[in-house]
């Protein structure tokens, strides 16, 4: 077991490497800090601009290979370089990471959750109408992007708040700015700026997820092994909780992994348009604004999260499926 | 097909087994989600390319007499804030996002069927090569990658988004075929014809990629709504398709700032999108369910 996760810790480790140097080539060779500088008025010398660009390693007249080399060397010792502002990359990453963090955690764990709870009861209970209203619900969710969740959230809150004639829920930011009270009005006031951001990152993974659960819950329900457990005089709901659920849930776990790295981009979304300033809102902006470096480091971030959440996945898979630990 | 041919097909069918297709399309059409679903996106489709034949306005046109109107005899579905009118831009918005979502599945589902199948034909090291290169794809941010090269899509260059958007559409599958096909390549009548001396790459097209072909069918139909998805949420932020071009992603992007007051401006892009996405999701459903010899499913 122990040596099964440590090759696995090594090919990802590689593969992160290799993924973050072709991001970062890619930015370095597609977007053109130069053009910040020129056309500006009044115009800057050229020599004032090459020196600008030398100094946060952006020169697009040094070869791609030399500026890789310094950039990778800095990497390295654990620093992202400069952003086209001069400001550290890793400070602004840091602050944006724990916004992003605070909000996609909640959204995961409940969409993750619910998704996983809704789809086994709707197996158990096959073409029940629970089961039929949960498959309608999922197939309206998932084909409704989630620009159109997200932005008719923010019309319903508008429209819910006019209706009680106070701010229930806030539509943009994380906090309200130099809002004065003690901790439980700071809290409540976080609360109700996440309400809607939540609901919008959530909503698809409950439908994903619900979906997957259903289909591999299906698969087990008529197993030997849940009918052996069944006849040996456990009750049916004990049955189906404690092995059934066991390994429907090791598909689930697995797909997980992949779902963590993609929710960066559900979060850019949500992060856009809600007006948290987070990861997914930078990632925009710095291409936008040809910042080579932010880029390469949330290039970084992304398949660090992926590398995370497979090793998870392993571990997960290991703690549930015996076979895994066996073999 | 002629009538002499449709004839002759009928009297071969009461000989015959109906073929796969037959019972497989016989299925589908049994299915209610099927039936709907197959009317709806044909109806799209209709919508997409026939209705832009029925408004004098085209999606370049600018009415300077009417701006950001609520939908009138004139302007079916409305104008925007530049007066250009939404039934014309909208059609064509879904023009592109139906083609972009056919053309992706098409050419996703082929790679991974091809790069899975020749992964697990032939193990050693192009399987590690091969999946080494899936567990990197899957790695790299895609969407990243592909808003970092979006000024390379600008001047029509659609087709490279297309290809852009394929690749990083298709690895989760390619990892199931390379598994169905180390089981399959243990069959007895691939281990005849490999004795025969049919060639490696001849076995895979011919027996062992035919042999996937329903998970390969309802992944494709899987693969139209993600590509249109990630097609719309690209072109929100401006990485898609680019300006003058407009597809359902980029009206829904500039429709969402003026969705309070003009509501016409963001819901007949939203709407037809989902329709479109719905109609795609319950043909995937049906297939998956006609394919399935042990479904039990009736509706």
């Amino acid at each position: 077991m122990a040596g099964f996760l440590v090759r696995r810790l090594l090919n990802y480790v590689v593969l992160v490497v290799v993924a973050t140097s072709l991001a970062y080539m890619l930015a370095a060779a597609a977007l053109d800090p130069r053009a910040n500088y020129e056309g500006r008025n009044p115009p800057l010398p050229p020599a004032v601009i090459d020196a600008r660009l030398d100094e946060l390693n952006l020169n697009n007249r040094t070869p791609l290979f030399a500026r890789y080399v310094t950039w990778a060397g800095g990497v390295a010792r654990g620093d992202f370089g400069l952003t086209v502002n001069g400001d550290s990359v890793n400070d602004d990453l840091r602050r944006r990471a724990g916004v992003t963090f605070r909000l996609i955690i909640l959204g995961v764990c409940f969409g993750g959750l619910l998704g996983v709870a809704l789809g086994a009861y709707a197996a158990v209970r096959q073409y029940g109408w629970f089961d039929r209203l949960t498959t309608i619900a999922s197939f309206v969710v998932l084909a409704v992007p989630v620009v159109v969740v997200a932005n008719v959230l923010i019309l319903l809150g508008t429209w819910f708040n006019g209706v009680v004639g106070f701010p229930v829920v806030w539509v943009a930011g994380e906090f309200t700015p130099g809002l004065e009270g003690g901790f439980l009005t700071q809290a409540l006031d976080r609360v109700q700026h996440l309400v809607l951001p939540t609901i919008s990152l959530s909503i698809g993974l409950v439908a994903t997820f619900s979906r997957y659960q259903r289909n591999m819950m299906l698969d087990v329900l008529g197993a030997d092994f849940v009918r052996t457990a069944m006849a040996k005089g456990l009750s049916r709901r004990a049955a189906l909780t404690r092995h059934a659920l066991r390994t429907a849930l090791i598909p689930a776990a697995t797909y997980f992994a992949f779902t963590f790295g993609s929710l960066l981009v559900g979060a850019t979304i949500t992060e856009k348009i809600f007006g948290w300033h987070g990861l997914g809102e930078q990632l925009i902006n710095s291409i936008n604004s040809n910042d080579v470096n932010t880029v390469a480091a949330i290039a970084f971030l992304t398949a660090l999260a992926v590398l995370v959440a497979s090793l998870l996945s392993d571990v997960l898979t290991a703690a549930l499926d015996p076979r895994v630990r066996v073999g | 097909m002629g009538i002499a041919d449709e004839e002759l097909a009928e009297q071969v069918d009461k000989i015959k087994a109906p073929s796969r297709g037959r019972v497989v399309a016989r299925r589908f059409f049994a299915m209610r989600q099927g039936r709907l679903g197959f009317a709806l996106l044909a109806l799209m489709f209709l919508l997409a390319f026939a209705g832009p034949h029925f408004t004098r306005w085209t999606y370049t046109d600018k009415d300077f007499a009417a701006f950001l109107r609520p939908p009138s005899g004139d302007h079916f579905w409305g104008t925007l804030q530049t007066g250009a009118d939404v039934f014309a831009v909208t059609l064509r918005g879904m023009q592109k996002s139906l083609i972009v979502g056919l053309l992706v599945a098409v050419v996703a589902t082929t790679l991974a069927a091809v790069v899975g199948a020749f992964a697990g034909y032939f193990l050693g090291w192009t399987d590690r090569v091969l999946m080494w290169a899936v567990d990197l794809l899957l790695v790299l941010p895609g969407f990243l990658i592909l808003a970092v090269m979006s000024p390379l899509f600008a001047g029509g260059a659609w087709v490279l988004f297309v290809i852009m958007l394929a690749l990083f559409l298709w690895m989760i599958t390619s990892k199931v075929v390379r598994g169905m096909t180390v089981s399959l390549k243990e069959r007895e009548f691939i281990s005849a014809a490999r004795f025969m001396g049919v060639p490696a790459p001849t076995i895979i097209f011919r027996h062992v990629i035919p042999n996937m072909s329903s998970l390969l069918v309802v992944d494709a139909t899987l693969n139209v709504s993600a590509a249109i998805l990630t097609e719309t949420t690209l072109s929100y932020f401006g990485f898609g398709i680019q300006p003058p071009d407009v597809s359902l992603g980029s009206l829904i992007a500039d429709g969402s700032k003026t969705a309070v007051f003009a509501p016409w401006t963001f819901w007949f892009a939203a709407g037809l999108l989902i329709v479109t996405v719905l109609s795609v999701n319950l043909i995937g459903d049906a297939l998956r369910d006609a394919f399935d010899p042990t479904s039990k499913r009736r509706s």
